[in-house]
């Protein structure tokens, strides 16, 4: 089963061709990437309106805030993951190439992350500063939406990759994942907030990584087989 | 061993076999429930601190373990049934799921009526336990909505066997995760149900509750599981002899 | 000669409904296997559970006489697939995707040029996909097997929304690999005259 003679491409090439093309067409369409962040501006915009803008109140919430507004905006955006893959034939070829499904689908996971989780991460300041968030404070939000962020492409491929094709996709891909998705959201916001009150911070950030590193190893695995179920 | 669990798995024989299986999980679960039920409420002692209200443990503390149980079978048979492809093994995990969603919704109920008087609310999220199970019926329903939303029967299955694995692997990580979270407030007082503390009068009517539940579990779930293989074989040629109005219909 | 690619014992569930059972077919270099039958009849399926993307309910299809689902990677970088769906990004130009292609699938890329040109698609490779007919859409697709190096190819109703021009190109196309000792499975529900060793498989 060796494929390293003559041109055959290598065990990477395949992860890397995905990214490439799906930051490609993020690039020629680049809707699909501000419209998570225009969402996530949204909420947490309707979090001041809703609590009242009383600075104490929401320096308190910020951190929850802006974690729930990003783990939205993500599942937002992942309900397409596969979908045009699988309108145009794509996901055909995905699965009948002699790539590893799994390399696929992490790469496929990897350029979401890429195209949404990234600039949720970069805008993320923006939202802290309305929050009244101290400097120290979003930096340890950052790093922890970063492994967050990862995960939840990481996760939510799982159930766009289950839900793809159905009906009513997008509120079933939000009701398989979000249950599963509260330990991203506990860790992280719960992280934030004791960063806020400059308390230990290691333990959450520790625990996000190594969420993180599990779902790197098992998610394309279960991503690959749910795509293989999804496609038939 | 191989060509044992393929009789098993195969339908008609399963269904002959779990007819005589019912009545050795349904007698003796139905008679643990009832002393130890009749126990609880009667014979054991009041609690010194809760008074009556502990006794809502003998529903509480058998649901609340039965919510986890019938995870642990679904997702355990749902992977069998995707990596050996056992259609039975799928069965059982589509009749196992609305179980388990009623045993977490059962206990989420007695555990929120059991907080009323203890801490004054119905509700009180500082509990990890209520919290996680509160997840766990979430995550229950994400796994029949799933199931429901695919139209083809085996690909719902195989797709919602995934699932279930999923979520087996989270399942601790979040009660890990609610724990620690909780542990952060120090405001709610963790309750002590059962523990090497309980006297003997309150212990033994639990056990039997507990033990009881389980067995009527396995009584329910034959029940269900006889129910989906009759549907999906519906177009069989042993269901139609079987369903014949001169045939044997036990 | 040898059997390159086979069938045994094949049976295929949709829903409740048996397509086919007991199916065998067997398949040597330079031979074409066509499969035909009435709309409904499971040609679509059966092409694509040969490919894998669906499951079996029973039987084994083997590749240079080893089960697919255990050489499932060797099986696949001898497979090139096309159908209706072209499996192209309507966002990207022809060359954006065929070059994607390369790196899913040992391709030969020094022959791009001379493939666009005969398929008549090199003055419009970087129009992207979506602006093309689909007819061109088609052609783009052809352009996917003609690169790739794969010995078998399986094709999905291949004259679908293709010209006379168009049509006489695939039939050209099929013979050509055909005789380099290449395999072809192709469903369709239009009789298909190809010379060389026609295997026919038909469903009801």
């Amino acid at each position: 089963m060796t494929t390293a003679s003559g041109n055959h491409p290598g065990i990477w090439s395949g992860l890397v061709a995905v990214i490439r093309r799906d930051v490609l067409l993020a690039w020629k369409r680049p809707g699909d990437v501000l419209n998570p962040l225009f969402f996530f501006a949204m909420i947490s915009t309707l979090f001041p309106l809703a609590i009242g803008p009383s600075a104490e109140q929401l320096q308190f919430s910020g951190p929850g805030v802006v974690w729930v507004a990003a783990l939205l905006a993500a599942l937002l955006s992942l309900n397409s993951l596969f979908l045009s893959d699988h309108e145009d034939g794509s996901l055909d070829q995905l699965i009948l190439s002699p790539q590893p499904l799994p390399l696929l689908a992490l790469a496929k996971a990897l350029a979401h992350w890429l195209t949404t989780g990234l600039p949720l991460v970069l805008v993320s300041p923006l939202m802290a500063i309305t929050f009244q968030m101290p400097a120290g404070t979003i930096s340890i939000m950052m790093l922890t939406l970063v492994f967050g962020t990862v995960s939840l492409s990481l996760l939510g491929s799982i159930g766009a990759a289950l839900t793809v094709g159905l009906h009513r996709g997008s509120a079933l891909l939000s009701l398989v994942i979000l249950p599963l998705a509260m330990p991203i959201l506990i860790f992280g916001a719960r992280t934030v907030s004791l960063a806020a009150a400059d308390d230990a911070v290691a333990a959450g950030i520790y625990f996000l990584a190594a969420y993180c590193m599990l779902a790197l190893t098992l998610a394309p695995f279960a991503t690959a087989a749910a795509l293989r179920i999804s496609n038939e | 061993m191989w060509t044992w669990f393929h009789k098993l798995a195969s339908p008609p024989h399963f269904y002959r076999l779990s007819a005589k299986m019912i009545p050795w999980f349904a007698v003796p679960g139905i008679a643990l429930v009832v002393y130890g039920s009749y126990a609880g409420l009667f014979l054991a002692p009041a609690d010194y601190q809760q008074g009556d209200a502990f006794r809502i443990i003998y529903v509480h503390v058998p649901a609340a373990y039965l919510s986890m149980m019938t995870y642990m079978v679904m997702a355990i048979s749902a992977g069998i049934g995707l990596i050996w492809r056992i259609k039975l093994s799928h069965a059982v995990a589509a009749a196992a799921a609305p179980l388990g969603a009623w045993f977490t919704f059962l206990a989420l109920m007695t555990g929120s009526i059991w907080g009323r008087p203890m801490w004054g609310t119905w509700w009180e999220w500082g509990d990890p336990r209520l919290t996680s199970q509160l997840l766990m019926l979430f995550i229950y329903f994400g796994y029949m909505a799933l199931r429901t939303a695919i139209d083809d029967p085996l690909k719902a299955d195989r797709a919602s066997a995934v699932l279930a694995m999923v979520g087996a692997v989270n399942i601790p990580i979040i009660h890990f995760s609610v724990e620690w979270w909780s542990s952060l407030h120090q405001g709610a007082t963790l309750v002590r149900e059962g523990g090497p503390a309980m006297p003997v009068e309150m212990l033994y009517p639990l056990l039997a509750n507990i033990v009881g539940f389980t067995f009527l579990f396995g009584a329910l779930v034959l029940g269900r599981v006889r129910t989906e293989v009759l549907f999906r074989e519906r177009r069989k040629r042993w269901v139609r002899n079987l369903l014949l109005p001169d045939g044997d219909l036990e | 000669m040898t059997e390159i690619l086979s069938g045994n014992d094949l049976c295929l569930f949709r829903g409740d409904r048996c397509l086919f059972k007991n199916l065998e077919f067997a398949l040597s270099e330079g031979e074409l296997l066509v499969i035909e039958g009435p709309n409904g009849s499971g040609k679509t399926s059966l092409l694509r559970a040969v490919a894998g993307l669906l499951e079996f309910e029973t039987g084994t299809v083997s590749w240079d006489g080893v089960p697919v689902r255990k050489n499932f990677q060797a099986f696949r970088s001898d497979l090139v697939w096309l159908s209706h769906r072209v499996g192209f990004k309507g966002d990207l130009n022809i060359l954006e995707n065929l070059k994607f292609e390369s790196g899913l699938r040992d391709s030969d890329q020094t022959r791009l040029a001379d493939v666009l040109e005969r398929l008549s698609l090199s003055g419009i490779a970087d129009l992207p996909i979506r602006v093309l007919s689909a007819g061109q859409q088609r052609r783009v697709a052809l352009a996917r097997m003609l690169l790739a190096n794969a010995r078998l190819w399986m094709m999905d109703e291949p004259f679908t929304n293709l010209d006379k021009a168009g049509q006489v190109l695939v039939k050209d196309v099929t013979r050509e690999h055909l005789l380099s000792g290449g395999l072809c499975v192709v469903a369709s529900h239009q009789p298909i005259e190809i010379d060389g060793s026609t295997r026919r498989v038909t469903l009801q």
